[in-house]
This record gives C-alpha cells, sequence and structure tokens, in this order.
C-alpha cells in the first residue's frame, strides 16, 4: 500500500508544479512527473513479489513449464508505448518553447499573454 | 474487410507525401485528396453494406482475448463518415489558403497524420489502442495550431498541449486501473467483467474518464483550452478541430465508454446533462461578447457540443437520435462557418466583426454560405440544426425534464442572437468592403457549397423511412448498451 501512496504523492507533485509554476520549462517537467508517476502505478500493478520476467529460459522453466510465478508482461508493454508518446510530446513541447522564447523574450508564462478573454 | 484501411490508407499517404515531395506542394496535395476520396466512398460502401450488423477484425489472425480488435458498427461507420466528409472539404479548402504563403508539403502529412488518429480511435476496440491514436491525433493537432508561426499560434499550441498532456496522463491512469481491476482492455471483455465488480470503482472509473475525455470535448470545466487554439489554428484546420476532433476524440469516446462499456449509469447520466447544460448557457453568454469572429464560433462550439451531451444524458432513443444528428450537423455547419472566417481573413485581413462591413457584393458566395449556416446551426426550419435541436427538446419533454428543455430553448435563442451579430456586423454591416482583388479560387468555392447544399440536404435523414435506414442502425447501436458485448465478443 505504502507504495501506491508514495506513488499518489509523485502524481501530485507532478500536478502541483503544472498548476503553480510559471517557468515554461518548469511546466515541461512536471507533465514528465506526471507521466512517471502514471508508468510506475502501471508497473506496480504488474509486479508480483519473488516472481520471474515472462520469459522461458532453460533457467527458469522444466520441461516448458515455468517454476514460479510469473509477472504480468503486458503491462511493460503498455508503458513502453506510453514512454515513446510522452518522448514525443515533450520534444514538442521544447520546441514550443524555443519558439516561444523566440517570440516574447521570455520563459514566463503570466508575461506570455496576448490571447485573452 | 475494410477497417483496417481507414488506418492504411491516411497512414500511408502521410509517409508517401514526406517521401516523394519536393519543394512544391502538387504531390502532397494530389496524394492526400486521393487518400480522402478514396476515405469517404469507403466510409460510405461501409455503412451501407454493415447497417445492423457488427464485424470484428482480429489483427494478426491472433483470436480475440490476445489481440487488438477492430469493430465495425453503425457507429463508428457512422462517424468514419462524418470525419471523411469535412476531412475532404478541409483539403480542398486548403490548397489556396495554405499556398497563400509558401506552398508547404508538411502541412498535408501532418493533415493525413489527424486523419490516421481520429480513424484509429473511431475503428479500434481496445482501449490502449485507442489512447495511442489519440496521442497521434493529438500531436498533428498540436503541430497544426501553431502551423502560422504567429506568436498567438505558439501560444495558443502550448496552451493547448499542456491541458491535452494533462488529461491523456489521466486516462492513462483510468486505463491502468481499469486493466488491473479487469484484467483485458478489449472493450467488449472490459464490459463483461465490470458489473461484477465493486461499483465504488466503476464510480471511480467513470470519473476520470469523464475528465479525460471531457477535457477533449471541451465541455464547460473543461473547456479553456479551446477557444484559443481553435480561433488560433489556420481555418481549415479550426473547421477539423471544432467539426470533428472535439467529436471523435471526445464524444465518440464517451458515447462508446459510457454507453456500451458501463452501460449508461444512471447518475453519469445526470452528470452528462447538467455539464450539458452549463455549457449550453454559459458558451452561448460568452460568445455573444466576442468580437473576434473566430473566437465566436469556437464559443459556439462549446455551446453546441452542449446540445449533444444533453441528448446523451437523456439517454431515451430519441433524445439519442438527436444527439447523433447534431453531430452530424455541427460537423458540417460548424466547419462551413470557419471557412467563412477563413476566407474573409484572406481577404480582408481581419477576424474583427467591427472591421468587417457588407460582403454582399464583393464575397456573395461566402456572404450566402455565411447565411445558410448561420441559419442552420441557430435552429431555423427548414435546415437540418433545427430538426436535431427540435428532437432533443421533444425528448427532454417526453422524459419529464422540462427544466432542460427550457435550457435548450433559451440556449438555442441565444445561439440565434449571436449569430445575429456575426450577420448584423460581419457580413451585412454598413462600412463599404471593395471587391478583392485575389479571386476566390473554385476549391475554397466548392467546399463551401457543398457543406452549405448539406445543410439543406441532410435535414432529409429525419424522415421516417430514410431515417430507419440511415441514422437508425446508430441509435440502435447506442441505446441497445451492453449488446455490444454478445455482438463482438460472440459470433
Amino acid at each position: 500500500m505504502t507504495v501506491y501512496l508514495l506513488c499518489f504523492a509523485l502524481l501530485l507533485v507532478g500536478v502541483y508544479g503544472v498548476l503553480t509554476k510559471r517557468d515554461l520549462i518548469k511546466i515541461i517537467l512536471s507533465l514528465g512527473i506526471m507521466g512517471y508517476a502514471t508508468n510506475l502505478m502501471i508497473i506496480l500493478f504488474a509486479y508480483k513479489n519473488g516472481a520471474i520476467y515472462a520469459i522461458l529460459t532453460k533457467a527458469n522453466s522444466l520441461n516448458g513449464k515455468p517454476t514460479g510465478p510469473m509477472v504480468d508482461p503486458l503491462p511493460q508493454a503498455l508503458i513502453l508505448t506510453s514512454i515513446v508518446i510522452e518522448l514525443g510530446i515533450t520534444a514538442m513541447l521544447v520546441a514550443m518553447s524555443i519558439r516561444l522564447y523566440e517570440k516574447y523574450k521570455t520563459f514566463d508564462i503570466t508575461k506570455i499573454r496576448r490571447l485573452s478573454g | 474487410m475494410i477497417l483496417p484501411f481507414f488506418i492504411i490508407i491516411p497512414l500511408l499517404a502521410a509517409f508517401l507525401i514526406t517521401l516523394i515531395s519536393g519543394d512544391n506542394d502538387n504531390w502532397a496535395v494530389i496524394l492526400s485528396v486521393l487518400a480522402v476520396v478514396s476515405l469517404l466512398l469507403l466510409s460510405v460502401f461501409a455503412f451501407i453494406s454493415t447497417q445492423d450488423q457488427t464485424l470484428v477484425y482480429e489483427t494478426g489472425g491472433w483470436q480475440l482475448p490476445f489481440t487488438i480488435c477492430l469493430v465495425q458498427d453503425a457507429l463508428s461507420c457512422f462517424m468514419l463518415i462524418v470525419v471523411s466528409l469535412i476531412s475532404l472539404t478541409s483539403l480542398i479548402f486548403s490548397v489556396q489558403y495554405i499556398r497563400r504563403k509558401e506552398p508547404c508539403w508538411k502541412y498535408y502529412a501532418l493533415f493525413m497524420l489527424l486523419v490516421t488518429g481520429m480513424n484509429g480511435v473511431i475503428a479500434t476496440g481496445d482501449i490502449f489502442n485507442l489512447f495511442v491514436f489519440m496521442e497521434i491525433a493529438l500531436f498533428a493537432a498540436y503541430a497544426l495550431v501553431a502551423y502560422g508561426g504567429k506568436a498567438e499560434e505558439f501560444e495558443a499550441s502550448f496552451k493547448y498541449a499542456v491541458m491535452g498532456s494533462l488529461s491523456s496522463t489521466l486516462i492513462l491512469i483510468g486505463i491502468g486501473i481499469l486493466y488491473s481491476a479487469t484484467s483485458t482492455l478489449t472493450m467488449a471483455k472490459i464490459a463483461q467483467v465490470l458489473p461484477q465488480k465493486d461499483p465504488a470503482l466503476v464510480n471511480w472509473i467513470g470519473g476520470i474518464f469523464l475528465a479525460g475525455f471531457g477535457l477533449k470535448a471541451a465541455v464547460m470545466p473543461f473547456h479553456a483550452w479551446l477557444p484559443d487554439a481553435h480561433s488560433s489554428a489556420p481555418a481549415p484546420i479550426s473547421s477539423m478541430l471544432s467539426g470533428v476532433l472535439i467529436k471523435a476524440l471526445g464524444v465518440y469516446v464517451l458515447i462508446r465508454f459510457f454507453f456500451n462499456v458501463m452501460g449508461a449509469p444512471a447518475a453519469f447520466m445526470q452528470i452528462f446533462m447538467i455539464l450539458g447544460s452549463i455549457s449550453i448557457i454559459v458558451a452561448s453568454f460568452l460568445a455573444i461578447g466576442q468580437w473576434d469572429l473566430k473566437r465566436l464560433l469556437a464559443y459556439s462550439s462549446i455551446s453546441q457540443v452542449g446540445f449533444i451531451f444533453l441528448g446523451l444524458g437523456i439517454a431515451s432513443p430519441l433524445a439519442i437520435l438527436g444527439a447523433v444528428f447534431h453531430i452530424l450537423n455541427h460537423a458540417i455547419f460548424k466547419a462551413l462557418l470557419f471557412y467563412n472566417a477563413g476566407v474573409v481573413e484572406m481577404f480582408l485581413g481581419t477576424r474583427d466583426l467591427r472591421k468587417m462591413g457588407d460582403l454582399r457584393k464583393a464575397m456573395p458566395i461566402t456572404s450566402a454560405t455565411s447565411m445558410i449556416a448561420t441559419l442552420s446551426v441557430s435552429g431555423l426550419p427548414p435546415f437540418n440544426g433545427f430538426f436535431s435541436k427540435l428532437i432533443i427538446i421533444i425528448a427532454a419533454i417526453q422524459a419529464g425534464l422540462p427544466v432542460y428543455a427550457t435550457i435548450a430553448i433559451v440556449g438555442s435563442f441565444l445561439t440565434l442572437g449571436y449569430f445575429l451579430k456575426v450577420q448584423r456586423y460581419g457580413f451585412r454591416g454598413e462600412n463599404k468592403i471593395e471587391k478583392p482583388e485575389i479571386k476566390i479560387g473554385w476549391g475554397m468555392r466548392t467546399a463551401m457549397i457543398i457543406l452549405a447544399a448539406l445543410c439543406l440536404i441532410t435535414s432529409v435523414l429525419v424522415i421516417p423511412g430514410i431515417r430507419e435506414v440511415t441514422l437508425g442502425p446508430v441509435v440502435d447501436v447506442i441505446s441497445n448498451k451492453l449488446n455490444y458485448i454478445s455482438l463482438v465478443l460472440g459470433r
């Protein structure tokens, strides 16, 4: 249970950053932290204490049967996909913040507000 | 089985466009128009051939619990038609609009990725696959909003991207919880397992998904990104975003999830109605105050999505008919209005209603089609918007909800109010406007005329006899709720 609470705390750190920080880069980093917390949560769902990875080798199988419990491999595949997506989005956001800096000469979100109302 | 082609064709087109386009955009235009025309033909064919059956495509030849499946039923075919129709007209419109600065193939490649993402979301029957396609569509949308390269566009796109990532994180958390509870990602299988679980869990997942996909659909408390993003994007992209993106990623997924997977729990239907009514009223008042034409249209989108939510929340077959019909109608007239705004912006260089004037002589087609779209969006007969709003209002009265019916009627009048403002100042104003030197190309004119004609033609769909074979199967898919399980799993 403790690990889930810690994971939730990590998510809250990310949410706090997105909501309160004024610097574009810090907002991007906070979004990254939120993503890590989510990935960690999904990995934790699949985790079993003392289980082996879900690949059968000579060391962990007997006549093609696994010797012990195995972790669920699907969430690992899921978070690999979600990590790649996050990489793309982060790269996009960083590129956009560079262009914003060229236009506005600042990273401060409160000064970047030509759109309003 | 034609469903995989809805993903393959635009993805292949995007890939080929990046490969073979040189400095000019001729090949990009030809390839993308070919791709979208074939998508439109395929989607119409799919809709006619599917009718009320459900076809399932299992990727890679694996059996269902172990594979990603694509589900073809009336609802998904209907949404595919809407997406293909609006993307075709947007593409025809784009050619001159994008060429006026400099011809660039990147626009078309991104456009095709946007279509890929939306088609994927609509076609898939697997919830994580849905998430991946949603991200593809959003990624293309962020880039396209910032396409013009002005400061405001980057600002809007950044805002949109932050809100989008936030909602995507929420959705991913929801998917994680759902997987840990049900041990499956196939939506039909989830629907089968979910009733045996703790009701508290179901409510949590519903809440997370409502917030996540509500952000994509831009209903009222989640709407903050929409006016900026939709008004800053190039006009054809605004019409794609307002016309289909918020519906494919937001409303469609909410319908699929809350009706076909969760079986329309009463508490969430109540929330749908409340969110819908808040959107209708508040967004209308915000729209009245706008002087920027595209911002006004963006707020109007929020208000019209409110009508769809209200119809879905009432959840009787008649109300669902109204909501589904309004999805189609809103896509058509809102796309048309954004094209009009795009033409005006292109030739007068302004979006401010006070600087626009009497455009009836200068741009006859633009002002005529804008009049048709205005009548349609504000719900005057015999245009399509009238029928969908009327159906929703009648359904609200039949369901014994006079308060919501009143809200819908008031919202309808407010819509008429702010669109009269558009006509009064924007297209029939007092400022004298000279005929512009540049001609409005045939592509732009065709796109506007097609949609204006459709505003009138689609109202045929409510006539009994035609309704049963067009909108009827779509309504059946939604209102038969959990039949989805047996249709997808048991064959």
